[in-house]
């Protein structure tokens, strides 16, 4: 049943743009309807799953039989709960496009390609087909950004998707050598996660196919698409890039480079600059761009290059708790891509729906002299809580997954540990800045007159209560995620990458 | 060359015989019976007889000709051939489908005709192992398509675009010539088979060096490729839409699957290497070397032009380094993976040109003129979509399918991983083909139109022609293995 937030999701798109032209609202409609739908199916599929960590297999069936690629559709813990977060995320930046004006008909069907494409992510077991569809992902990306986009909106769209190409050539170099090599004439996880390919392949491989997907992830140094990305995209589109895009460059780092390649983390018994591994170098970068993106979200003026380079230090956690390579700091890891994703999508929420289209200006200076805490309550309380969510205050996600990523990474490298901890104050200092900035300030009332705004709107209201609901309930009960992350990082898929580097 | 039957020859081309025959029947009717008739009239009945004469040829392939061959192998027909053949003639199909709409001449039985007779050399091209018979139909076909080039008599640009790919082409013609004329002096004899014999027995002969180097020069020419490109742009850009796409598309298929040949059975014996740190002599490292600047050139290149068919030129030149990828691989698998690569990508940019045919009363040329497209035509735009994402190689169209199992094949060959250079450098240059596909893309979705414009109206054939394009491009890379595996079969029984 899985299988079908991916197929709803692409008829949806069929059945948005057969939509009457005149009646924008049918077609919001409808896409609000698919959407539910496929979130429906991913909490119904959580909820049957069985905490064993096995794989569940949906689909599988020879696809091209002349190079033994199958059409392979399966689903362990990590894909339930990143298929429940694309769910949420798709529905809640439905309803906080619900303005959308321009072009409704395509912007939702290409929306709805965009979550269909997703989904078919998190949940390929060939890896030919994840490829397929980590692909598809790119081209509603950018029409959705080049066509609805705002600052600099075909430059953004352009830079981002050149990257993320030529992070999939990388990646598609590395599947076809992983093929190659095996020559099991497969490339289903199930061959080749059990296939020991020779270590001297796995440590080109394993850098390759990992920056590959790490660029998506964004990576520092190859960030530099995110926040420009991020600030360029309208609201929806941010919060999915943000929310559950980037959260496939991570996907992939765990589910295809770690899980195929895992001695490629082994060290090379030599050393250059300081560094004897892959594990010591992606690690220092996954900590650059922890410290690196709070900084610079310190010294940003726009308020959505703030939260784009929030993105890219909440992000290095990620990558962090990755190169970690024990079990607490892994599931830190997926708990942070959860996290970060429902988190990341209110904060753009906020920015782009409530305060950008209300004041029309994303400079915090400007902001600052507008009462908006008077103004629209709502939106402050909401971003009040978002920020409180992405500071990692206990009760909320964000502090189980950082608190994990912290333990992992201060067994394996303590030092990491007390400069990923500095990250989390600029953190507090960045977020502190624009809350001051734009809600808690004191805002000049006799400079700028009373501008009337108009009212949150209930889609507003309703796609806020979700994401902040998650971020909650998450936070309050971690083991409702980890019982499903833990098995499945145990599971056989895995046995190698335990095996060789763990510790 | 005893034992010639003529009566097996006549069996043997009968599909050849029956498009021949249908272009000179085109010009006799159009220079009789319709000589008074209106324009329009002219060309839609030439359009049908042409389609019905590639549709019986087209019947007559599939339900089984017969297969077989003729002494010194002039004429090798096999299950391979045949389905490349049926290949060319599906797309002279597509490319009749849009003379409907074409306004640009008044000659419309000798255009029709042409283009025939064109089909007629590639089918023949593709089913001879025998170099005189090679030469005679790249000859005939390169003549065929100068004709078409230059046939928009009233425009200077096709008149230069025809000059220019004849001065090239003749020349290359005989630098070809010249190469086999040398491989007759070494072998003694002008059929392949025995030809590789003779190669096997000295691979280093000096001689046979400048002999693969000159065939080389002559191929490269037909191919396009990097530093024998020189003529495609302008034949893309001056020539009229319909020869464009014919000699984009089918004239390449033609031409890779003998160059393939030629080199696969007759000179098989002096391959040499192009592997990384394996490197020895032979064609295989030139061949690669051509590979490589094509693919640099052609997509760099196409970066700077601001002219829709030119960057559709040296895109072409870029698909031409990687089509020559598996010629480096030189396995039967990459053979498999060759055919399906050239025909996918010839589907693609006869779609390509069948879009820019549909405009052609738009007067559109530079990128900046397809600025609204997507509103102004809906349905061309999407088609157009297609069909430049699938030369992008973006899954799950057909290029993707055919760039991925060309590359498996180069990797796949014994010497582990040598060709892993070319294939990175094929996949970095993949991603600047995506630029520059994207900005035409771009224009045409994110752009919005020029006030004046109006919404575009396009015949119906055209649409019919341009709609099953798309949906074949789609549909092949989707299910790949509808064509994948005709193709394994019939490479497997041709070379047992």
């Amino acid at each position: 049943m899985l299988a079908w937030t991916i197929y709803l999701s692409f008829l949806g798109a069929v059945a948005v743009t057969l939509t009457p032209a005149k009646s924008p609202a049918v077609a919001r409609v409808t896409a609000l309807l698919t959407a539910l739908a496929g979130l429906g199916i991913a909490i119904v599929a959580i909820m049957h799953a069985d905490q064993s960590g096995q794989v569940i297999t949906i689909v599988r069936t020879p696809w091209i039989s002349h190079l033994g690629i199958e059409y392979h559709l399966a689903a362990d813990g990590i894909s339930l709960i990143l298929v429940l977060l694309t769910g949420i995320a798709a529905v809640a930046g439905i309803l906080f496009s619900w303005n959308v004006e321009r072009r409704v008909k395509d912007f939702f069907a290409l929306y709805l390609v965009l979550i269909g494409a997703v989904y078919g992510v998190f949940l390929s077991f060939d890896l030919f087909l994840l490829f397929v569809f980590y692909e598809i992902v790119m081209i509603p990306k950018y029409f959705l950004i080049a066509i609805w986009g705002s600052t600099g909106r075909e430059y953004a769209a352009m830079k981002l998707v050149l990257y993320s190409f030529a992070g999939s050539a990388l990646v598609l170099a590395g599947i076809i050598a992983a093929y190659c090599v095996a020559g099991q004439r497969s490339v289903s996880f199930e061959v080749l996660a059990r296939f020991p390919f020779p270590v001297h392949f796995q440590m080109w491989a394993f850098p390759m196919v990992f920056v590959g997907f790490a660029v998506l992830a964004g990576m520092w140094p190859f960030h530099t698409w995110a926040p420009t990305g991020h600030a360029a995209a309208p609201t929806a589109a941010s919060m999915l890039l943000a929310g559950v895009v980037m959260k496939l460059g991570a996907y992939g780092c765990l589910r295809v480079a770690m899980m195929l390649f895992p001695r490629g983390l082994d060290p090379w018994g030599f050393r250059v600059l300081g560094f004897g591994s892959w594990q010591q170098v992606f690690a220092v970068l996954a900590l650059i761009g922890i410290i690196y993106g709070a900084t610079i979200a310190l010294v940003q003026k726009d308020l959505k290059f703030v939260v784009g380079y929030s993105s890219v230090s909440h992000m290095g956690f990620v990558l962090l708790g990755l190169m970690t390579l024990n079990q607490i700091g892994l599931s830190g890891a997926v708990y942070q891509m959860f996290s970060h994703g429902i988190i990341a999508g209110l904060l753009f929420a906020v920015v782009g729906r409530m305060v950008y289209d209300r004041t029309h200006t994303r400079d915090l200076h400007e902001l600052s002299r507008i009462p908006l805490g008077r103004l629209i309550p709502f939106a402050a309380v909401t971003f009040v809580l978002a920020s409180m969510a992405s500071i990692g205050l206990p009760g909320f996600s964000g502090f189980v997954a950082e608190l994990q990523v912290l333990i992992g990474s201060w067994r394996s490298f303590p030092w990491m540990a007390c400069i990923a901890g500095v990250g989390i104050l600029i953190g507090i200092a960045f977020t502190w800045r624009a809350l001051q900035a734009t809600f808690l300030g004191e805002a000049d009332t006799a400079a700028s007159p009373q501008q009337a705004m108009p009212p949150i709107t209930l889609p507003e209201r309703l796609g806020a209560c979700l994401l902040l609901a998650s971020t909650i309930v998450l936070g309050l009960y971690p083991r409702f995620l980890m019982d499903l992350i833990l098995p499945s990082l145990n599971s056989p898929l895995f046995e190698q990458l335990r095996r060789g580097a763990w510790r | 060359m005893t034992g010639l039957s003529y009566l097996e020859l006549l069996r043997l081309t009968a599909p050849e015989i029956i498009v021949a025959l249908a272009g000179f029947l085109l010009l006799v009717l159009d220079l009789t019976f319709l000589r008074q008739a209106a324009l329009a009239i002219r060309f839609r009945t030439a359009m049908v007889a042409a389609c019905i004469a590639c549709v019986l040829a087209l019947v007559l392939l599939e339900s089984g000709s017969a297969q077989g061959t003729l002494p010194a192998g002039m004429l090798v027909v096999n299950s391979l051939t045949q389905l490349v053949q049926m290949a060319l003639l599906a797309l002279a199909i597509f490319v009749l489908l849009w003379v409907d709409g074409a306004r640009f001449t008044t000659h419309v039985g000798e255009y029709c005709a042409l283009i025939l007779f064109a089909t007629t050399a590639m089918m023949l091209l593709v089913s001879t192992q025998n170099l005189l018979v090679i030469f005679i139909t790249i000859e005939f076909l390169s003549l065929s398509l100068y004709i078409l080039t230059g046939f928009d008599k009233d425009s200077p640009q096709s008149a230069e675009a025809a000059l220019k790919y004849f001065l090239f082409g003749g020349m290359s013609a005989g630098i070809l010539l010249f190469g086999m004329s040398l491989l007759y002096g070494i072998s003694g004899s002008i059929a392949l088979q025995p030809i590789a014999v003779a190669v096997n027995a000295s691979p280093g002969d000096p001689l046979l060096t400048l002999a693969m180097v000159m065939v080389l020069v002559g191929f490269g020419f037909k191919i396009a490729a990097a530093p024998f490109h020189m003529w495609a742009p302008e034949v893309y850009q001056g020539a009229p839409t319909g020869s464009a796409a014919l000699v984009a598309s089918s004239s390449k298929v033609a031409s890779f699957f003998a160059l393939f040949l030629v080199f696969y059975l007759g000179l098989m014996g002096a391959a040499g290497s192009a592997a990384w740190g394996h490197y020895s002599a032979g064609w295989v490292p030139l061949i690669a070397i051509l590979a490589a600047l094509s693919m640099l050139w052609g997509n760099l290149a196409a970066i700077a032009q601001t002219s829709v068919r030119r960057v559709l030129a040296y895109s072409a030149i870029g698909h031409a380094g990687y089509m020559l990828i598996a010629l480096v691989a030189h396995s039967r698998e990459s053979l498999t993976a060759l055919v399906y690569y050239v025909f996918t990508y010839a589907l693609a940019t006869v779609g390509a040109f069948g879009v820019l045919a549909a405009l052609e009363g738009e007067k559109v040329d530079s990128i900046a003129d397809f600025a609204g497209l997507g509103k102004r035509a809906p349905g061309l735009s999407f088609c157009l979509l297609i069909f430049l994402l699938s030369l992008a190689g973006i899954p799950p169209l057909a290029g993707f399918a055919g760039k991925f199992y060309v590359f498996v094949a180069a990797l796949e060959i014994p010497n582990h991983f040598g060709l892993l250079w070319l294939v990175l450098l094929a996949l970095v240059m993949s991603v600047v083909s995506f630029y520059y596909y994207l900005q035409i893309l771009k224009q045409a979705y994110v752009s919005e139109p020029k006030p004046a414009a109006a919404a575009i109206s396009v015949p119906v054939t055209t649409r019919i022609a341009l709609w099953t394009t798309a949906a074949l491009v789609v549909i092949l890379g989707c299910l790949p293995d509808m064509l994948l595996n005709r193709i394994s079969a019939a490479v497997t029984s041709a070379f047992q």
